[in-house]
């Protein structure tokens, strides 16, 4: 049964920009006792600026949390045909083209890279470009893979 | 806080090993955090019901926990300018208990041009890979 799995044709759309994310200090320093990151920049503002930044750094993975607000647009929408109880995490990859800190407002444009079918299984790709929302800048590529399995 | 210095690293160089453990508060935690709220992470009879082991630790917050140590090796959070993997293997989590992930980091690629060293990261549950090319360039 193929027809359980995501709509190929879905491969090659770009979304329409985000609303802007503000990121907060205390977003990330949740954030980075979540993950148990213990750099002093990523709490502490003085330790943060006396390596050059405004205000504390995102941890490497922080981006995530903004990408997959974005991948929401496509993940969701009934028409790509995703089920999500079907869905294993492949891959990830972050390319920082500049740190994220707190008082960035960053915009966020999904693309969908591919959508394959093998062997019953599709591999979606997605990819967020995220950049600041006063310049347009970029600031990180975030590109995610999942696995969706179909009804065997 | 000063960082390594570039022409101090050789290939083959560790430059952090470390012990991560997960028990379920921690995943809450991070669903929180992340705003992941996949039941499959907090709801043993979710996760058992699609075939999983047990409720499994998201797979980014493995990978998030598994660069902290890269960060602090660096001196500096912002220097980690690239960073991927695979999720290979999932990591259960049984209630009331303290699951251990072993991290270790290499340097694999020394890059004079660029100043960047790439650390392979192998990360480890009960002896078997949970992450597949887990690879970090650092910027020095």
């Amino acid at each position: 049964m193929t027809d359980t799995l995501p709509d190929p044709s879905f491969a090659g759309r770009e979304y329409p920009p985000t609303a802007p994310y503000g990121v907060g200090r205390e977003k990330l320093r949740e954030f980075a006792a979540a993950v148990g990151a213990r750099h002093p920049a990523h709490v502490d503002p003085d330790a943060a600026r006396g390596l050059g930044y405004a205000d504390v750094v995102a941890p490497a993975t922080f981006a995530v949390v903004i990408a997959q607000a974005a991948e929401a647009q496509y993940i969701q929408d009934p028409a790509a045909a995703i089920d999500f109880s079907r869905v294993v995490h492949a891959d990830e990859r972050f390319t920082h083209h500049r740190p994220i800190v707190a008082g960035d407002e960053l915009v966020t444009v999904l693309h969908v890279d591919s959508v394959v079918h093998r062997a019953g299984i599709a591999m979606v790709t997605t990819r967020c470009e995220i950049t600041a929302a006063d310049d347009g800048a970029p600031v990180s590529t975030v590109t995610s893979t999942l696995a969706v399995r179909g009804e065997s | 806080m000063g960082g390594p210095v570039f022409e101090d690293l050789s290939v083959g160089d560790v430059v952090v090993t470390e012990t991560l453990r997960f028990d379920r508060e921690r995943l809450v935690r991070y669903a929180g955090a992340s705003g992941d709220f996949n039941r499959i992470h907090w709801d043993e009879a979710f996760a058992t019901g699609v075939g999983l082991p047990n409720v499994i630790v998201h797979g980014m917050l493995t990978m998030g926990a598994a660069i902290g140590p890269v960060e602090e090796w660096a001196g500096d959070p912002g220097a980690v300018i690239d960073y991927q993997t695979r999720f290979t293997r999932p990591v259960p989590v049984p209630a009331d208990d303290v699951v251990e992930v072993a991290v270790s980091g290499a340097v694999a690629v020394l890059d004079a041009e660029a100043r960047t060293a790439r650390v392979d990261l192998t990360v480890t549950a009960a002896g078997a890979k949970v992450l597949g090319k887990a690879q970090a360039v650092v910027r020095l």
